[in-house]
C-alpha cells in the first residue's frame, strides 16, 4: 500500500491510464458489438486482437525492413509506415473476425443452437488461432521495431506528454467516434441496431440477417485491429497469448459500461484503464489483474447492468 | 436465411438418428427389470474398475498413451476431469448458470490439502471434508452477492473470482507464492492398498468411487425438489419465481454442491501429485471443464462423463504430435459443436417442446 504515489505521480498515472483505457475502448467495441447483435461473448476476439498485433509487426519487419537496431523514422515516411501498419492490422483482424463468424457461429446460429454451444465453438476457434500462432512463432515473444521515437510532445508541471500516448488517445477517440457515427447514423448501422433489438422483427423488415451479422463482426474486427496497432505502438512487443489478458480486461470494460452498449464500452474502457494504473501503483503491479476484477465486482454489485446500463438489452423480453 | 434450409434439413436427419440411439438406450433401460439393471450397472462398474489394466492386453493396448503413463493419465486428467465436469454440470447443465471460474474451487480444495497436509498431522482422508467445506464456504461467498446477476455478468464475475483466487495465491508468499507447496502427503492406505506415485491405479479407483457417489447424488437430486427447482430456473427464471421457487436459495445450493465436488477433486489431486502450484489453476482449466460439459451434452450426466473422458484423454492420446495437439483439440471443438450443437449425448428433448413442435411443423410442410 503506497498511497503517496497518487499525489506524486498523478499526471503520469493519469496519462498512462488514459492511453491504456483507449486501447481497452477499441478492443471492447469488438466485444460489445458482437454481443449487441448475437448476445454472445465473442471469445475469439482476444485472438483477433493478437493477430492484429502480429500484422503490425510483420508489416514493419517485412515490408519496411525495420528491425530492433534501425533508427526511428521521421516525417512523411513515419506517417506512411504508421498508416500501413494500422491498415494491415485492421484488415487482418477484420478478416479473422469474419472468418471466425463463418466457421464458428453461422452454422450453429442457423440451427438455433444454445448460446453455450456457440461459446464452446468460439473457444475452439480461439484455441486454434492462438495455438497456430504459437506453433509459427515457437512460443517466443516478438518485439516490434521502434517506429515512433517516443519523445515528449510537451511538458505540464514537469510531466512529459509522450507522442505515442497522444497518438493513442487521438486515434482512439477518432476511431471510436467514427464507429459511433457509423452505428448511429448510417443505414447499415440502423440495420445493426434493428438486429440487436429483435432478430425476428428485423427479418420481417427485410434485413439480411447474415449480412448484418457479418458486417458487425467486420466492424468489430476493424476496431479491434486498430486497438492492436495502438497497443503495438505503445508496448512494442507481442506474443501468441498477448490477447488473453487484454481480452479479459477489454471484456471486463465492456461489461463495466453495460455490454451491448457502444458508449458504455467507451466509458467502461477509460474507467478500467485509469483504475488499473492507479490501483496497480498503489498496491503493486502484481495485483494489477485482481484490481480489474475487484472493480468490476464492486460496480456490478451496485449497478447490476453495468455503469451505463444495457441500452439494447432493455428492449429485449 | 433461405440458404440455410439445406444444411439444417441434413442436420435434422443426423440428429434424428443420434436421438434414436440415445432414446433406444433409455428405452432399453426402462424396459429392464431391477435385477437386469443392477447386473448391467455392476458389469459396467466392474469394467471401469478394470480400466487401469487395459494397457496390458494386446487387444486393448490401443488405449495406451504415448509419453505419459496410461494409468497416470486415467487419474489426471481423465478421472479428475470427469469428477469436476460432473460438479460443474450441476451449476451449468442443471440450473443453467454459466460459471467460468470453477477452477477456483478446485484450487481451494488443493491448497487446503497442501496447507493442512504439510502443517498439521491430519491425513488426507481427514482433510477431505475440510477441503469440501472450504470450497462450499467459497461457493456461498461467491454466490450470495453474484447470483442476483444474470447470464454473462455472472460469467464474467465467476471468471474474475477464479483469477482472483489464482493471483492471490500467486502473490501470497506464506503459502509458497509462485513456487507452490511441495511435499503434500499421500493418503494413508485403505484396505491394505497404498497410495503413492507408483500406484496410480489405486487413485483411479478412489476417483471412480467418488464419481459413482456424485452420479448417485445427482440422480437422486434431479428427481427431487432441488432438481425440479434447478430445472425451472434453467428454463425460465421469472416463471420459476412466479411459481414460488426460491430461486436464489436453489441457485446457491447448486453453487455449493458444485463447489464441494470441485473441492474434493482438488484435495485428491493435490495428494496424488504431491505438489500444488498456482500455475495449475489457470482460467484454461475452467474453460476446459466447461468444454467437457457442453461437448458431452449439458445436463445429461452420461453425456458429461463421455465428453470429459474424450476431452481429457484425446489430447494425451495424440501426444505424439505434441506441438499441434492443442490445435487439433481446438479444431475438434469447432467441428463437433457444429455437427452436434447440443453435445454428443444431449439431454432428453422433451424439455424443448418449442423446438420439437417447430421440427414437426417443418416436417409436415415438406
Amino acid at each position: 500500500m503506497n498511497f503517496s504515489v497518487v499525489t506524486s505521480q498523478f499526471f503520469p498515472l493519469l496519462l498512462n491510464g488514459l492511453a491504456l483505457g483507449f486501447i481497452y475502448v477499441l478492443i471492447s467495441v469488438g466485444y460489445t458489438m458482437v454481443y449487441g447483435v448475437l448476445r454472445l461473448i465473442n471469445f475469439a476476439n482476444s485472438e483477433i486482437f493478437m493477430l492484429g498485433t502480429f500484422a503490425t509487426v510483420i508489416v514493419s519487419h517485412s515490408i519496411f525492413h525495420l528491425d530492433i537496431n534501425s533508427n526511428p523514422s521521421h516525417g512523411f515516411k513515419l506517417i506512411v509506415i504508421l498508416l500501413c501498419c494500422l491498415l494491415a492490422s485492421m484488415i487482418t483482424s477484420a478478416i479473422a473476425a469474419v472468418v471466425v463468424e463463418l466457421v464458428a457461429y453461422r452454422r450453429l446460429r442457423s440451427k438455433g443452437a444454445s448460446r453455450l454451444s456457440s461459446l464452446i465453438s468460439a473457444i475452439g476457434a480461439s484455441i486454434v488461432l492462438s495455438e497456430g500462432v504459437r506453433l509459427l512463432t515457437h512460443s517466443l515473444p516478438v518485439s516490434n521495431p521502434r517506429v515512433l521515437s517516443k519523445f515528449n510532445l510537451f511538458t505540464i508541471h514537469g510531466v512529459g506528454l509522450r507522442i505515442d500516448q497522444v497518438l493513442v488517445m487521438f486515434a482512439g477517440a477518432l476511431i471510436f467516434f467514427a464507429v459511433d457515427r457509423f452505428v448511429k447514423a448510417t443505414r447499415v448501422g440502423k440495420a445493426i441496431r434493428a438486429v440487436s433489438m429483435s432478430e425476428e422483427n428485423s427479418l420481417l423488415m427485410g434485413i439480411n440477417l447474415n449480412r448484418v451479422i457479418s458486417i458487425t463482426f467486420l466492424v468489430g474486427g476493424l476496431v479491434t485491429g486498430a486497438g492492436a496497432f495502438l497497443y503495438e505502438t505503445v508496448y512494442e512487443t507481442t506474443v501468441f497469448n498477448v490477447g488473453f489478458n487484454m481480452g479479459i480486461a477489454a471484456f471486463t470494460a465492456a461489461v463495466l459500461g453495460g455490454i451491448g452498449n457502444l458508449r458504455g464500452a467507451f466509458y467502461g474502457g477509460l474507467t478500467l484503464g485509469l483504475a488499473e494504473e492507479f490501483f496497480s501503483a498503489i498496491l503493486g503491479s502484481q495485483w494489477k489483474a485482481i484490481t480489474v476484477f475487484v472493480v468490476l465486482v464492486l460496480i456490478l454489485l451496485v449497478r447490476p447492468n453495468g455503469l451505463f446500463g444495457e441500452a439494447v438489452q432493455q428492449t429485449r423480453v | 436465411m433461405g440458404s440455410s434450409a439445406k444444411p439444417s434439413s441434413k442436420h435434422e436427419f443426423s440428429e434424428e438418428s443420434m436421438i434414436n440411439l440415445r432414446d433406444k438406450g433409455a428405452e432399453l433401460w426402462a424396459n429392464w427389470n431391477r435385477p437386469k439393471r443392477v447386473a448391467f450397472a455392476l458389469i459396467v462398474i466392474f469394467g471401469v474398475f478394470l480400466l487401469p489394466y487395459a494397457g496390458n492386453f494386446s487387444f486393448t493396448s490401443i488405449l495406451n498413451t504415448p509419453i505419459a503413463s496410461y494409468q497416470a493419465i486415467l487419474v489426471y486428467p481423465v478421472g479428475m476431469y470427469v469428477l469436476m465436469a460432473l460438479g460443474l454440470n450441476i451449476v451449468v447443465g442443471k440450473s443453467g448458470l454459466l460459471d467460468l471460474g470453477y477452477v477456483a474451487f478446485f484450487a481451494i480444495g488443493a491448497y487446503t490439502a497442501a496447507i493442512l497436509g504439510t502443517k498439521t498431522h491430519l491425513n488426507i482422508w481427514e482433510i477431505l471434508p475440510f477441503g469440501m467445506a472450504f470450497a462450499m464456504v467459497a461457493g456461498v461467498l461467491l454466490g450470495l452477492p453474484t447470483l442476483r446477476l444474470r447470464g454473462d455478468y455472472l460469467a464474467i464475475v465467476t471468471m474474475g473470482f477464479g483469477e482472483i483466487v489464482r493471483i492471490a495465491v500467486l502473490n501470497t508468499n506464506s503459502i509458497g507464492g509462485p513456487n507452490g507447496i511441495p511435499g503434500v502427503p499421500n493418503p494413508p492406505p485403505v484396505l491394505g492398498q497404498s497410495f503413492d506415485l507408483a500406484n496410480p491405479a489405486h487413485f483411479f479407483w478412489i476417483i471412480v468411487v467418488m464419481i459413482l457417489l456424485v452420479v448417485w447424488m445427482v440422480r437422486r437430486l434431479s428427481v427431487r425438489r432441488p432438481g425440479r427447482a434447478w430445472e425451472a430456473i434453467r428454463q425460465d427464471e421469472d416463471v420459476a419465481v412466479l411459481m414460488g421457487v426460491r430461486t436464489l436459495r436453489y441457485k446457491i445450493w447448486s453453487f455449493i454442491i458444485g463447489a464441494a465436488i470441485g473441492g474434493a477433486a482438488g484435495v485428491i489431486f493435490a495428494s496424488q501429485q504431491m505438489f500444488v502450484a498456482p500455475q495449475t489453476f489457470t482460467f484454461n482449466v475452467s474453460v476446459l471443464i466447461l468444454s467437457c460439459v457442453v461437448f458431452g451434452g449439458m445436463g445429461n450426466i452420461w453425456g458429461v462423463i463421455l465428453g470429459a473422458t474424450i476431452l481429457a484423454y484425446f489430447p494425451e492420446r495424440i501426444r505424439f504430435i505434441s506441438n499441434a495437439r492443442q490445435l487439433v483439440f481446438g479444431l475438434a471443438l469447432i467441428i463437433t459443436m457444429n455437427l452436434r450443437p447440443d453435445g454428443l449425448l444431449p439431454r432428453k428433448k422433451r424439455e424443448k417442446l418449442g423446438s420439437k413442435a417447430k421440427a414437426e411443423k417443418e416436417a409436415s410442410d415438406v
